[in-house]
């Protein structure tokens, strides 16, 4: 069985974004972009899932502009196959990213696709489940553990009142939560080996796939700001506060 | 006239919060036509009839739609969609399990966890874990949308008498099938609607610690429990307690963060608090830039004191 994992390049989640003043986005020049930390965890689950002798191949695929190469290679580096870039320097919504790895499963036959569960810039929570529906396929969404057996995958979900487990018939589409497992960081040796294993780079076009945006963004300003208040010297006085406010 | 469908989540006997900031965000929109899918649930469709605002309700019965499978469910909600402008669900985990789907199978970009209604296709929503707040507007000829409940008013789920009426889906997709469900029975207010949430962070130490230390100033509070991302990974507490990007989203009156450095990810949970008050032996943690009350102490010390005072 081959997996496919779509991994996006974002922002790295230990910077604070900030709103360029001119309100048309969040300004990333200069910024440190890594893998889409969602995805790092779905990328290992699938090398684990070959590791177990489950899985025979996995492609990683990027929708982005051409620094997503990066981003590939790091995945290439925790242990993936081989990776497909899709080059293109419109802010892909879920739909057309969605679409496109429609097009790439129907070629590549997938058992699994495993995509992160959110990306942490638009923090859409869409394209996985997006696919599912594109494909006509079963999804296992906020996924904390998944175990596959013959032609089904078992997938523990991560919900509201706390866990559900739900049986999909391969293929199948599973989106990975942050206790799926903890991701490997990559060796020199494999970061090495990495920048030799084949990446491919195609076009939306090549798919069939418009991207230009459905959602126009009018507009991205600040949320409102909240700034420190009083720090208090110690229990007596914060029971004062609470009692001030009314809970206590 | 808009008429809007929206997610009735439930549990088979009652409807949860989320539901009614959902039905207020799609009355901005148009006419509220609300949707209860499942097995049994004559119960729930009369309640939702009840909900102010509500003039239809659709009721799914049927065993493929109990267990909110999305397999089985959207194609429900995109047939439906042929007499509705719009979708809207509540941004549970359920909502965001379907509500894509519905998209995709529409061929519709959906938007997510919006914040405010500001036209007929513009919405707020936040991105960046809250730290930008985006104002789209759609160009798709109808509308998916998830509601973030923590941004619009509860409905009143009384007041109402609208009308329920029987409606029908393809059914099995046979794609999916629901296992089971482990579910912890909580005595306490529910984490997204309670006035008081009491926090712990990595700092409880374990499980026992945690449950220790948290849970008598909690009782005293009447308060819902809540943890940080390294509370939960670390198995002090189950997945369902996780505030933040990526795990609930509250604005109680007070939410008072203990061991919990302040994270741009648990920020995003629950920055809109009305009173934050934060409890960390570290005068420089993040936390305290957004806390309206800071107490700089050993929380071991601290907690049971105050657990012992109000
Ligand atoms: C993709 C992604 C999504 C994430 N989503 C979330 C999310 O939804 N929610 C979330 O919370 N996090 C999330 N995180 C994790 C987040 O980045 C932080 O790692 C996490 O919030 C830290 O938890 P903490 O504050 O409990 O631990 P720490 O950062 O380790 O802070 C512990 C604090 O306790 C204080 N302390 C220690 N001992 C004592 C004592 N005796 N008395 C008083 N204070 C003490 C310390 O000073 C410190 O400030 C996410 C991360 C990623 C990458
Ligand atoms: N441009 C992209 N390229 C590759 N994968 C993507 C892209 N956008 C989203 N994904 C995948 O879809 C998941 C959910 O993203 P989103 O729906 O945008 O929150 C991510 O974690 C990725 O696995």
């Amino acid at each position: 069985m081959k997996i496919l994992v779509p991994v996006k390049r974002v922002i790295d989640y230990n910077v604070k974004p900030r709103v360029k003043a001119d309100g048309t986005g969040v300004d990333l020049a200069n910024v440190k972009m890594s893998m889409n930390p969602f995805d790092e965890i779905a990328v290992e689950e699938a090398i684990r899932l070959k590791e177990k002798g489950l899985a025979s191949e996995i492609v990683v695929i990027s929708i982005g502009p051409a620094k997503s190469q990066e981003t590939l290679r790091s995945a290439l580096a925790m242990g993936a196959d081989r990776a497909i870039l899709v080059a293109t320097e419109d802010q892909a919504e879920p739909l057309a990213v969605a679409k496109i790895v429609k097009a790439v499963a129907d070629e590549e036959t997938p058992g699994l696709i495993i995509t992160g569960k959110q990306a942490i810039d638009d923090d859409s929570n869409q394209t996985g489940q997006m696919i599912a529906a594109l494909l006509g396929c079963g999804q296992g969404t906020f996924a904390n553990a998944i175990s596959v057996e013959g032609e089904a995958v078992t997938v523990t979900r991560e919900i509201d009142g706390g866990l559900e487990t739900v049986k999909l018939a391969l293929p199948a589409v599973i989106t990975a939560d942050l206790r799926l497992n903890e991701p490997r960081y990559a060796s020199l040796p494999s970061i090495m080996k990495a920048k030799s294993k084949p990446l491919t780079t195609k076009s939306p076009a090549d798919y069939g796939v418009d991207t230009t945006p459905r959602l126009k963004t009018l507009k991205v300003s600040e949320p409102p700001m909240r700034s420190g208040g009083v720090k208090v010297a110690d229990v007596d006085a914060l029971v004062a506060k609470l009692a001030e406010l009314g809970v206590a | 006239m808009t008429r809007t469908l929206v997610w009735v989540e439930h549990d088979g006997a009652s409807i949860k919060d989320a539901t009614l900031s959902a039905v207020t965000a799609a009355a901005q929109l148009g006419e509220v036509h609300a949707l209860v899918a499942g097995h049994n649930i004559d119960g729930v469709a009369d309640e939702a009839a009840r909900i102010t605002g509500v003039a239809r309700v659709l009721k799914a019965e049927g065993a493929a739609y109990a267990h909110g499978l999305p397999e089985n469910i959207a194609p429900l909600i995109a047939g439906l969609l042929a007499d509705h402008d719009a979708f809207l669900a509540p941004a549970t985990t359920t909502g965001k399990n379907i509500a894509p789907r519905v998209a995709a199978l529409m061929d519709v970009a959906q938007i997510s966890e919006i914040l405010s209604v500001e036209g007929p296709k513009t919405f707020t929503r936040p991105i960046y874990a809250g730290n930008a707040i985006a104002t789209v507007e759609s160009s798709d000829a109808r509308l998916v949308i998830t509601v973030r409940g923590t941004a619009f008013a509860k409905a009143d789920p009384t007041g109402g008498e609208a009308p329920v009426e029987s409606v029908a889906g393809p059914g099995d997709a046979g794609l999916s099938s629901y296992q089971g469900a482990d579910i912890a029975k909580n005595e306490r207010p529910e984490l997204t609607s309670a006035k008081i949430v009491v926090s712990g962070g990595r700092a409880l130490k374990d499980a026992e610690t945690f449950a220790a230390t948290i849970t008598p100033l909690a009782d005293r509070l009447g308060a819902a429990i809540g943890a940080s991302r390294a509370a939960v990974d670390a198995g002090y507490v189950p997945n369902d307690y996780q505030v933040g990007q990526t795990g609930k989203i509250v604005a109680p009156q007070v939410y008072i963060a203990i061991g919990i450095s302040g994270a741009i990810q648990h920020l995003a949970g629950m920055k809109d608090s009305k009173t934050i008050i934060a409890i960390n032996k570290d005068e420089d943690a993040p936390i305290f830039q957004i806390a309206d009350i800071g107490l700089v102490a050993d929380l071991f010390t601290a907690v049971p004191e105050l657990a012992a005072k109000v």
